[in-house]
């Protein structure tokens, strides 16, 4: 009776072994943070691409609107690839879009902007990534929908395609 | 003379405690990086790991320990931005409870049962 009790609590703990294991098997072990927890935008002060002077946060995100914070760079290439899918964004007049310069070069940022337009109504220097951190993001390309309430509603990691555009435009309408 | 004296003293006294506090500044930056996971390496701490994102959290930390932020502070900053996976160590709430409890079940379970067969073989 014993015998059998303790080959039965051996056999359980294998089973429970085996299905920790198996299931751990088909869970993808890259960890990516969570992407639709509603967050207030971070307080910050950055400098303006154009004008290089510093501005403050709130006074980029004054008005009572939906943004699009994007960050990219000219050296990434997927930035490249949802270029035109942000041009085609900004067209949209319900929606702002903020573009948070990563890491870049400002020459070579510069001519990226000149040789495929710029989508932004306003470019952010994110010289040393830090910015990008008070996002919580954590590469490049990552997006942020921003709601009226200036709370982050969706982040997109990665480039966005036309499904994400989508989205973004059936939220905001 | 005297004067001068006293004034090297207090600079040294105070240039001491200042090079004291750097040096503290940069254990407690060590021990934080040692515990931040870098997301683009994730095997890594931030504190080995090279990537951008790494060599951002360096900066970000260093710069909330000169605001003066505490090491739970900082660590607090880094969960609301990544989620509690960012940090090595595991806190102590509904997801963790197995975690933390299991050990602590196992090592009262085992304790119960040679309790039990020494007081047999008595």
């Amino acid at each position: 009776m014993k015998n059998k009790f303790s080959l039965f609590v051996v056999v359980i703990f294998l089973s429970f072994c085996f299905v920790i294991f198996y299931k751990g098997l088909n869970i993808p072990n890259n960890y990516t943070p969570k992407v639709n927890e509603k967050k207030n935008i971070p307080t910050f002060k950055a400098k303006d691409f154009d004008s290089n002077n510093y501005v403050n946060s709130d006074k980029i995100f004054e008005e009572n609107t939906f943004y699009v914070v994007n960050i990219w760079a000219s050296w990434c290439v997927p930035c490249r690839t949802e270029h035109p899918l942000l041009m085609q964004l900004s067209e949209n007049q319900l929606i702002k879009l903020i573009g948070l310069n990563y890491r870049d070069n400002f020459n070579n940022a510069k001519k990226f902007i000149d040789d495929f337009g710029n989508p932004y109504s306003r470019i952010l220097i994110d010289k040393d990534g830090t910015l990008g951190v008070e996002f919580g993001a954590y590469g490049v390309p990552e997006t942020f929908l921003i709601d009226k309430n200036k709370k982050i509603i969706k982040k997109f990691v990665g480039a966005i395609n036309q499904e994400i555009v989508n989205e973004i435009k059936l939220i905001i309408k | 003379m005297k004067v001068l004296k006293i004034f090297t003293i207090l600079f040294l006294v105070a240039s001491f405690s200042e090079l004291k506090s750097a040096e503290a500044n940069d254990v407690l930056k060590s021990k934080i990086l040692k515990n931040i996971r870098c997301l683009i390496c994730q095997g890594q701490s931030v504190y080995d790991s090279e990537s951008e994102f790494a060599s951002s959290i360096k900066l970000i930390v260093d710069r909330k320990i000169n605001e003066g932020l505490k090491e739970k502070q900082i660590y607090q900053f880094l969960r609301e931005k990544y989620g509690d996976w960012v940090i090595f160590d595991p806190l102590l709430n509904k997801n963790t409870y197995v975690l933390w409890l299991l050990p602590l079940l196992l090592f009262l379970f085992g304790g119960a049962m040679i309790f039990k067969k020494l007081n047999n073989k008595k």
